[in-house]
């Protein structure tokens, strides 16, 4: 069960448990909302920018641990930090969850993130970890609702 | 938590396992562990009836059928009507021609859709439901009446997933042009009462389509017997292959419905001025039908008849019975549904655990089960729930891989509680 163990580690099992900055944000100047309708997963990130960078965050909705523990750690991973940051956050958190990185990928500049490496051994979870980054990525563009995620992730790859 | 429960099999005379030898697909083995299939509502596995008959259909009949001269078509055509032959016989239909061959259920329902209720509702009207549909029973007469300017009604279902019928029976009147239902739900495995259901829609002179997806592998069902005036299934449910289900229909709906789709083996003559159409069931057959699926599901139905759907609902509904009972054992286990009448599913929610979470970690035991909303959206918002996890039977299905599951989902919640 060593796959599981790597899937559903401490850390992401704490952050399904007590989600972190779960709640409306009244200053949010930007946000968005995704889904996967296959599964009925959905969430709201709401964002407050300000020149460029990501002041405050956070999410609500309703998801599998893996998808509300990956909203939970993305609010943490890019408080404070520049939209063109996160944009790069993503892409590389992305490399890791569909196990396309290269060979010198750096699984240690993903800090906290990491955890969720094992998700590449479970295809077709990559959609749930990917849902609030997709979402992320919808309210920093301001595009209105996110695509979904599996369909935002076959995007991704090409 | 095996012996606990053991000795309810006792009354059962089917051997389950001479059963799980006919299917192959059973023998495998899922990340190192023996496969425990579970999901069956979504489609069943396939017995070796079935998959030779399949294998010598395309090398003794593989020909067109309804036009060749020659010894193979002939053998293709007597092969196909020989299926829809034993579809009558298995739904105690009257007449041969009462059967056509669809896709599957979903096709059969956009068939009565588009073809029945294009031609017959208008605006005003009204067609009513339950609460308990698949999406395939919902979006269909949602699309047909946007179309004509008709009503979707929709009879409520209490929190045990039953249907409340006497709200059903509010809801019959004189605009209520068409009633669709499920006859076993395939979220919730509720059994509707379905004869008197359509006794009631009778009354108010509607006509009844009857979803039986979900009921033919688990009941024994007659149409003359429901008097329903449509009743749809999927071959793929009934051990049979994908790409092939049944619409039957009372002949003087089908001699009377107008064609659905354009094409050859409908018609009866054919200029640029004016066609006429074919007698049905060829009126609805257009284009070169899946001729080896319906040979197979013919197949299918001779297998599920050698042991006889009575004996078959029987072990099924005793195993079921073990299965509910060694479920709601389990601290923190809720079922979602605990109709009066159960067949084929049972539907649960592992504590606070997320469904999805659920069949990750069963299927790293072997354990095939289906998690989320079933396609049946607005139940699980009936329900109060985003989803459940779903275990859904088969009669090849075993006690002891009801014990594997129960002992696995502790499995899970250990994990969860770390």
């Amino acid at each position: 069960m060593n796959e599981l163990d790597d899937l559903y580690q401490e850390v992401i099992l704490d952050h399904e448990r007590n989600p972190r900055n779960f709640a409306q944000l009244p200053t949010a100047n930007h946000q968005a909302e995704g889904a996967n309708p296959l599964c009925g997963d959905h969430v709201t990130v709401y964002l407050d920018v300000k020149d460029g960078v990501i002041r405050d965050i956070s999410f609500q909705g309703e998801g599998c641990a893996i998808a509300k523990a990956s909203a939970s750690m993305m609010t943490s991973a890019v408080k404070g930090r520049s939209l063109a940051d996160a944009s790069d956050t993503f892409k590389r958190f992305h490399q890791m969850i569909t196990g396309g990185q290269d060979p010198c990928f750096d699984l240690e500049s993903l800090g906290k993130l990491a955890a969720f490496s094992g998700v590449s051994a479970f295809p077709v979870r990559v959609k749930c970890a990917s849902l609030a980054w997709h979402t992320l990525n919808a309210a920093m563009r301001e595009s209105g609702p996110a695509a979904a995620s599996d369909e935002a992730d076959k995007k991704l790859e090409k | 938590m095996a012996t606990k429960h053991r000795g309810i099999l006792s009354s059962s005379s089917l051997d389950v396992e001479r059963v799980r030898r006919d299917f192959p697909a059973l023998a495998q083995k899922i990340h190192g562990h023996p496969l425990v299939y579970l999901d069956n509502a979504a489609t069943a596995q396939k017995p070796n009836a079935v998959l030779d008959r399949i294998r010598t259909s395309y090398i003794e009949e593989c020909a067109n059928i309804h036009r060749g001269v020659y010894q193979l078509s002939e053998r293709a055509t007597a092969a196909h009507e020989a299926a829809r032959e034993k579809v009558r016989h298995f739904l105690g239909a009257k007449q041969t021609s009462e059967i056509v061959f669809v896709r599957g259920s979903t096709e059969a329902i956009n068939l009565v859709a588009q073809s029945y209720g294009r031609s017959r509702i208008g605006e005003g009207d009204e067609i009513l439901i339950t609460a308990m549909e698949h999406h395939s029973n919902i979006v269909p007469w949602q699309m047909l009446c946007q179309e004509r300017r008709a009503h979707l009604k929709v009879a409520p279902i209490d929190d045990n997933g039953d249907l409340i019928f006497s709200e059903y029976e509010k809801l019959l009147g004189p605009r209520t042009k068409l009633v669709a239902f499920t006859y076993v739900s395939n979220a919730l495995g509720t059994v509707n009462p379905a004869k008197v259901m359509i006794e009631a829609a009778h009354r108010h002179g509607a006509v009844v389509l009857v979803d039986a997806a979900q009921a033919v592998p688990h009941c024994e069902l007659g149409v003359q017997d429901l008097d329903c005036d449509f009743l749809v299934f999927s071959g793929h449910k009934i051990y049979g292959p994908t790409g092939i289900g049944v619409l039957y229909g009372k002949q003087h709906l089908l001699e009377a419905m107008p064609p659905w789709q354009g094409g050859g083996d409908m018609i009866m003559s054919v200029t640029f001025e004016k066609t006429t159409y074919a007698p049905p069931p060829a009126k609805f057959e257009a284009g070169t039908p899946d001729i080896s699926g319906a040979i197979a599901l013919g197949a299918a139905i001779d297998y599920v008849q050698s042991f006889g759907m009575a004996a078959i609902a029987h072990y099924e509904a005793d195993l079921i019975r073990y299965a509910e009972t060694a479920l709601t054992q389990l601290p923190g286990l809720r079922l979602i549904g605990k109709p009066k009448h159960r067949a084929g599913a049972v539907s649960f929610m592992l504590g606070d655990i997320h469904p999805h979470d659920v069949g990750t970690i069963l299927d790293r035991y072997g354990i095939a089960i289906r998690a989320g909303h079933h396609c049946a959206q607005p139940t699980m918002k009936r329900m109060g729930v985003p989803g459940t996890a779903r275990a859904s039977f088969a009669f090849y299905n075993k006690t002891d891989e009801v014990d594997t599951l129960v002992s696995c989902l502790a499995e899970t919640q250990k994990m969860f509680r770390r």
